[in-house]
C-alpha cells in the first residue's frame, strides 16, 4: 500500500509521496480504495459470535433475574432413591474365604461346587501358575506404577505379548490391564464418527460401550443371522453406490463374539468372512469366552471354524476366564494392532497390568500350548454331556440355551414349571447353595441392549467337573423345579 | 498452602519462536522423507495394509499418522522403556538400540541401572519384599491370581470387603467400593451417576478417563478453564439459568469434575493442586455436585496423606463423590469410589464394572490393604506411615528447591511431588531423555500431544523411597545436562521459600524418623524371564 509505508529506513519526502499517488495507475487506486472501504465495513459489521448473538437489548437476563432463577432451581438428588436390590447387594456380602476354583468355601463354612465362574480350564489353583506368580511378585512387587509409556513396561509384558502373537499366529499383540476395557478401547480407536458398524444384537455390554464411545452409526443385525446381515450390507452397498465419494472414506466394520456370553452359542465365522470380502467390511471378533474353549488346541473361534486367523482383522479378548488372571489383549496384523499403542485409550492412559498377573497369564498360556487342546477337548465333552443330560432329563422343567459343546449355558424355568422371573431364579440359586452348588443369575445393567428378554441362570462348566458333580447339579435342578411345579 | 498462588513462568519469547521453527523444520523434513519413501528412493518400513484387504476403505488417514511417522518415531526410544525390576527407587532399564532410526529395536540383553523418577510410587510401596509383599504372597496362596466372576455374581472375596471398609475409614466417608482398574473406575462409573439431561462441568485439562466417562454418560459437557473458579462460576450460572441448549429445559443435575490434583493434561503434567475450598463453596452456593478424582493426590498430599481434601482441611462429606486410584501411592492397581452409603449402594447396583468386569485379584487387594494399614498405623514398624509421608514431602520440596536454584523453569506447587521442568525444543527433549538415562536417571519427558506443542517438558516424580543422597546425585547430573543443553531458561529469581530448603533442613525434618531406610532390594534381571531376542 503506497500510503502506509513504514518510515523505518526509507525517508520519503512528503512531495514524493503525493507524486507517487498521482503517478499510480487509476485501477490500482480504485482497487485499494475499495479494499479500505471493505475493511472499514467489516469492522462495523454485526458480530456472529453465538455468545454475542444472545446479547442485544433485553435478551440477556439481568443479574437479579439470574440470581432468582438460580435460587429457584431444584436439582435432583445425585443418586435417586431407587429401591435397594437386596439380592444383588447380598452378592457383595457373600464372600469367599478360599480360592474360587472348582469348589469354593464361604465364611459360613460351606463348600460349594462351582458352576458359576468362567474358570473353564480349571487354572485357578494350578500350582504351576501360582508359583510363577509368586516368583514374579518377589521380583517385581505388585503394581507396575505407571502407564506403558512411562516405565510401566516390564519385560514380562513384552514377553507375554510376543507369546500371545505366536500362540495365535499373528504379527503383534497389545496387552491391556482389564478385560472389559480391551474391546471397549479397541473399537473406538478405529471407528470414528462417520463410520458404520454392524454389530450382532446380542453382543456383550463391553462391546456396546465400545460402540457408543466410537460415535459411529451402529446397525444391529439379528443374532447369528447372516442372511439378515447380508441384507443390511446389501442395503448399505446400494447406498454407497449412490454416494461414492462419501463411501470412499466411510469405514465399515462387523463386530461379533466368538462365543456369546449372553447366549452360549457360537458365531458362524466362515460365513462372516465370506461377507467380509464380498462387501469389503472389516471383521472384529471378541473372544473372551472362546479363548481356550474353542478350537482343537484352544486357539479360539478361528481354529474352530477352520478360518485362517489372517482373515480376521482384529481379535480382542479378556483373559479373565480361561487364563484365570486379569487383563486382556488384542491380536492381529501389525498394520491394524500397532495403532492401539498410541490411540487405545485403555492402553495409553492406564497403568499397565501388574507384572505378577502378566507372568501368571504367560504361564497359563504356556500350559494351554503344551496341552495341545487336551483340556479344551475335555471341556467340550463335559459340556456336551451336560447338555445332553439337561435335554433328556429336565425336558419340561428347565429350558437350556446354548450350543451343546459350549461351556456357557443359560437355564430358564420352563413355563410348565412356573414364572421365569429374576426373583424366582435368585431363589433357585439360594436353594442351590443349600444343596452344595454355586449358581448365579446372569446380571445386566438396565441399558444393556444385548440382554435377553428373559432372565436366566448362567451355567459355566469347568473341564474337570466330574460326572458325580454334574449328577448332583441335575438332581438339584430336577427336584427344585418339580417342587416348584407342584405349587 | 501459601505458595499456591504463584503463577507459572510464561514461555520466553525467543524459546517459543525457536521451538516453532524447529517444528516447522521437522515438518518440512518429514514431507521430504515421505516423498522419498513414496517414490521408492528410501526404504519404506511403514506397516502397510495386507494384500487381502487392500481394496477396503483405508483404516487410517495418511495425515493422521504424519506426526507419528516422522517426528515421534525418530525419538520413540524415549518412551515405552522396558524395565526388568521392581519400579522402586532405582530400577534397571533394558538397553535397546535402533539401527534404523526408530522403526525397530534390538535388545543386546544388557541393562542400565537408574534412579527411578518416572514411576508413580509416591509412598514407596512398590517393593518386592516387606509387609505388603508378604501379605500379597499370602493372598495369592489363599485365593490364587484371579476370580473369573464379577462382584455382583460370585466374585466377591473376603478381602474385598476388608479393603472397602479400610478405605472408607481412611478417607472419612461412610462407605467405599473398589474396582480392579483405575481408568475403568472413571470411564465406567460416571454413567451410573449422571445421564441425559444432566450437565457435566469438566476442567479443560482433565484426564482422558474422565473425558471418556463423561462422554459415555450422554450428558451435556461444558468445559471451564483450568483450575479457574471464576470461569467455573460463570459456566455454572450459565448452565442453571439457560438450561439445556435447544429445549431450554433446566438440567436435572450438575456435576463438577475439576482437574484431578496434579493429573492435568493427558498425563500428569503440571504439578499444581486444585483449588478445592473455592470449588466447594461454589458447589454449595449453586447446589451442584462434586466429583473429585484424587488419582495422584491420595496418599501423596496432606499431612496424613488423605489427599487434597486433607491438604486443605476440608470436610470429606462436602465432596459428593471421592474417586481415586491405587496405582500411584499404594503400589497396587485399581481404583475406588467413596462417599455416602447411599451413593456407594447405588454404585454397587449400577456400576458397569461391578456387574460385568471381573473383580480385583486377591494379591492386589492384599497389597493395598496392607499399605492402608501401614498408613493408618495398624501394621508395620511404628510411625512408618508418618515417616513415608514426611519423606515424600521433604523429598518433593528439596528437589523442587534445588531445581529452582539451578535456573530451570519449574512448574507446579511447592508441595506437589510431581516436578515438571520445561525443555521446549523437540531436539533437546530427545537429547535430555537419552543423556539422562546414560547418566543413570530415569526421567519421563513429555511433548505434544500430551502438552501444548511448544511446552515440552521433563517430569520428575518423587517417591518416599528416594533418599536425599539419590536426590543430590541426580541434581548434579541435571546440573551438568542442563548446562550442556542450555535449558536454564528461568529469568526470575527462585521463589523465596527455596532459600531455606537445604540439605540441612531436609535432614532436620527427617531426624525424628532416624531409622535407616530399608535397602531397596533390586534383584538382578536374569531371572528366568525370557527377554526379547535380537
Amino acid at each position: 500500500m503506497l500510503i502506509f509505508v513504514a518510515d523505518a529506513d526509507v525517508s520519503w519526502e512528503f512531495s514524493d509521496l503525493i507524486e507517487a499517488i498521482y503517478s499510480a495507475p487509476t485501477y490500482h487506486l480504485v482497487f485499494e480504495g475499495c479494499l479500505i472501504l471493505f475493511i472499514v465495513g467489516l469492522l462495523f459489521q454485526h458480530s456472529f459470535l453465538p455468545s454475542k448473538r444472545r446479547g442485544g437489548s433485553g435478551d440477556r437476563l439481568s443479574k437479579a433475574e439470574e440470581d432468582q432463577l438460580i435460587a429457584e432451581w431444584q436439582p435432583e438428588p445425585l443418586v435417586s432413591g431407587d429401591p435397594a436390590d437386596e439380592a444383588l447387594l447380598a452378592s457383595y456380602q457373600r464372600c469367599a474365604t478360599s480360592q474360587v476354583g472348582r469348589s469354593v468355601t464361604y465364611s459360613d463354612g460351606r463348600t460349594l461346587v462351582n458352576f458359576a465362574t468362567g474358570n473353564f480350564l480349571d487354572f485357578i489353583g494350578e500350582a504351576r501358575i501360582r508359583d510363577r506368580a509368586l516368583a514374579s511378585l518377589r521380583h517385581y512387587g505388585v503394581g507396575s506404577c505407571g502407564p506403558r509409556g512411562f516405565y510401566g513396561t516390564m519385560d514380562v509384558h513384552l514377553h507375554l505379548e510376543e507369546q500371545l502373537a505366536k500362540f495365535y499366529g499373528c504379527e503383534e499383540a497389545v496387552l491391556y490391564s482389564y478385560g472389559f476395557s480391551t474391546i471397549a478401547s479397541a473399537i473406538p480407536s478405529y471407528a470414528k464418527r462417520h463410520d458404520i458398524i454392524f454389530a450382532d444384537e446380542r453382543c456383550c455390554f463391553a462391546i456396546q460401550q465400545g460402540l457408543e464411545a466410537s460415535r459411529s452409526k451402529i446397525i444391529r443385525f439379528r443374532h447369528n443371522d447372516t442372511a439378515h446381515l447380508e441384507e443390511l450390507l446389501q442395503r448399505q452397498a446400494e447406498h454407497d453406490r449412490r454416494n461414492p465419494k462419501k463411501a470412499r472414506v466411510t469405514r465399515k466394520f462387523i463386530v461379533v463374539e466368538g462365543l456369546y456370553v449372553n447366549c452360549g452359542d457360537i458365531c458362524p465365522l466362515g460365513e462372516l468372512v465370506k461377507l467380509k470380502y464380498k462387501y469389503k467390511v472389516r471383521l472384529f471378533v471378541e473372544e473372551s469366552a472362546s479363548l481356550g474353549t474353542l478350537g482343537a488346541t484352544g486357539r479360539g473361534i478361528c481354529e474352530e471354524a477352520g478360518v485362517s486367523v489372517q482373515d480376521v482383522d482384529l481379535i480382542a479378548a479378556g483373559i479373565e476366564n480361561a487364563l484365570a488372571t486379569q487383563g486382556g489383549f488384542v491380536v492381529g496384523t501389525k498394520y491394524v494392532v500397532d495403532h492401539q499403542r498410541l490411540s487405545g485409550l485403555g492402553y495409553c492412559f492406564s497403568a499397565s497390568l501388574p507384572p505378577m498377573l502378566a507372568a501368571a497369564a504367560s504361564e497359563a498360556l504356556t500350559m494351554v500350548d503344551e496341552m495341545r487342546g487336551e483340556r479344551t477337548a475335555r471341556l467340550k465333552s463335559v459340556s456336551d454331556r451336560l447338555h445332553q443330560r439337561l435335554l433328556a432329563e429336565l425336558d419340561n422343567l428347565w429350558s437350556v440355551e446354548g450350543a451343546p459343546m459350549s461351556p456357557i449355558k443359560h437355564l430358564r424355568l420352563h413355563r410348565c414349571t412356573g414364572e421365569n422371573s429374576l426373583p424366582a431364579l435368585e431363589a433357585a440359586c439360594a436353594a442351590a447353595a443349600d444343596a452344595g452348588l454355586l449358581l448365579t443369575v446372569a446380571r445386566y445393567v438396565a441399558q444393556d441392549l444385548g440382554q435377553p428378554a428373559q432372565p436366566s441362570i448362567r451355567l459355566s462348566v469347568n473341564c474337570n467337573h466330574s460326572d458325580s458333580e454334574i449328577g448332583s447339579l441335575l438332581d438339584f435342578l430336577k427336584s427344585y423345579a418339580t417342587g416348584l411345579a407342584k405349587k | 498452602m501459601a505458595d499456591n498462588d504463584h503463577s507459572e513462568e510464561p514461555t520466553p519469547y525467543i524459546e517459543a519462536i525457536v521451538t516453532y521453527i524447529s517444528y516447522v523444520l521437522l515438518a518440512v523434513f518429514g514431507h521430504i522423507r515421505d516423498f522419498l519413501r513414496n517414490k521408492g528412493f528410501e526404504a519404506n518400513m511403514i506397516a502397510t495394509e495386507p494384500d487381502r484387504t487392500k481394496s477396503f476403505v483405508p483404516l487410517y488417514q495418511n495425515f493422521e499418522s504424519f506426526f507419528t511417522r516422522n517426528l515421534y518415531r525418530r525419538i520413540r526410544d524415549c518412551w515405552n522403556r522396558p524395565i526388568t525390576t521392581c519400579p522402586g527407587a532405582e530400577f534397571e532399564v533394558m538397553d535397546r538400540d535402533s539401527p534404523d532410526y526408530g522403526w525397530t529395536f534390538r535388545y543386546p540383553g544388557s541393562t542400565t541401572r537408574a534412579v527411578n523418577f518416572g514411576s508413580y510410587n509416591y509412598l514407596g510401596f512398590a517393593e518386592s519384599s516387606g509387609y505388603c509383599a508378604d501379605a500379597a504372597v499370602a493372598a495369592t496362596e489363599m485365593y490364587g491370581c484371579g476370580v473369573g466372576s464379577s462382584r455382583t455374581e460370585v466374585g466377591s472375596l473376603n478381602i474385598h470387603t476388608q479393603l472397602e471398609r479400610a478405605m472408607a475409614e481412611y478417607l472419612g466417608t461412610e462407605d467405599a467400593i473398589v474396582f480392579p482398574m483405575g481408568f475403568a473406575t472413571n470411564a465406567l462409573n460416571m454413567a451410573a451417576l449422571v445421564g441425559k439431561g444432566c450437565c457435566i462441568l469438566s476442567d479443560e485439562l482433565n484426564h482422558s478417563s474422565l473425558v471418556l466417562g463423561s462422554r459415555l454418560t450422554g450428558a451435556t459437557i461444558k468445559i471451564f478453564k483450568h483450575n479457574n473458579p471464576a470461569d467455573l462460576e460463570a459456566k455454572l450460572r450459565e448452565a442453571i439459568v439457560y438450561g439445556q441448549a435447544r429445549t431450554r429445559r433446566p438440567f436435572t443435575k450438575i456435576l463438577i469434575v475439576p482437574d484431578a490434583p496434579q493429573v492435568e493434561g493427558v498425563y500428569s503434567m503440571e504439578g499444581s493442586i486444585v483449588r478445592l475450598p473455592e470449588i466447594i463453596a461454589l458447589k454449595k452456593r449453586y447446589q451442584a455436585y462434586l466429583y473429585l478424582d484424587e488419582a495422584h493426590s491420595i496418599g501423596a498430599l496432606g499431612t496424613s496423606g488423605r489427599g487434597v481434601v486433607d491438604y486443605y482441611g476440608c470436610d470429606p462429606r462436602d465432596v459428593d463423590v471421592l474417586m481415586g486410584t491405587f496405582t500411584k501411592s499404594f503400589g497396587g492397581a485399581g481404583g475406588y469410589i467413596a462417599g455416602s452409603s447411599r451413593l456407594v449402594r447405588h454404585v454397587r447396583q449400577s456400576s458397569h464394572s461391578a456387574i460385568y468386569g471381573a473383580s480385583m485379584p486377591a494379591p492386589v487387594a492384599a497389597q493395598i490393604l496392607t499399605a492402608l494399614n501401614i498408613l493408618l498405623g495398624r501394621a508395620g514398624p511404628p510411625d512408618e506411615g508418618k515417616r513415608r509421608l514426611r519423606q515424600l514431602s521433604v523429598n518433593a520440596q528439596y528437589m523442587r528447591a534445588r531445581l529452582h536454584q539451578l535456573g530451570l523453569i519449574v512448574y507446579g506447587d511447592r508441595d506437589s511431588p510431581v516436578v515438571p521442568f520445561m525443555i521446549f525444543m523437540p531436539g533437546k527433549v530427545a537429547a535430555f531423555a537419552r543423556l539422562s538415562l546414560a547418566h543413570g536417571l530415569g526421567i519421563v519427558v513429555v511433548g505434544y500431544p500430551a502438552t501444548p506443542i511448544i511446552e515440552a517438558r521433563a517430569r520428575i516424580c518423587l517417591s518416599a523411597a528416594h533418599s536425599l543422597d539419590m536426590i543430590d546425585r541426580s541434581v548434579q547430573v541435571i546440573d551438568k545436562l542442563s548446562r550442556l543443553l542450555r535449558i536454564r531458561y528461568s529469568r526470575r529469581q527462585p521463589p523465596d521459600w527455596t532459600r531455606d530448603r537445604t540439605r540441612a533442613w531436609a535432614e532436620a525434618q527427617l531426624a525424628e524418623f532416624s531409622r535407616p531406610l530399608a535397602p531397596t532390594h533390586v534383584a538382578s534381571s536374569a531371572n528366568g524371564v525370557a527377554l526379547i531376542g535380537a
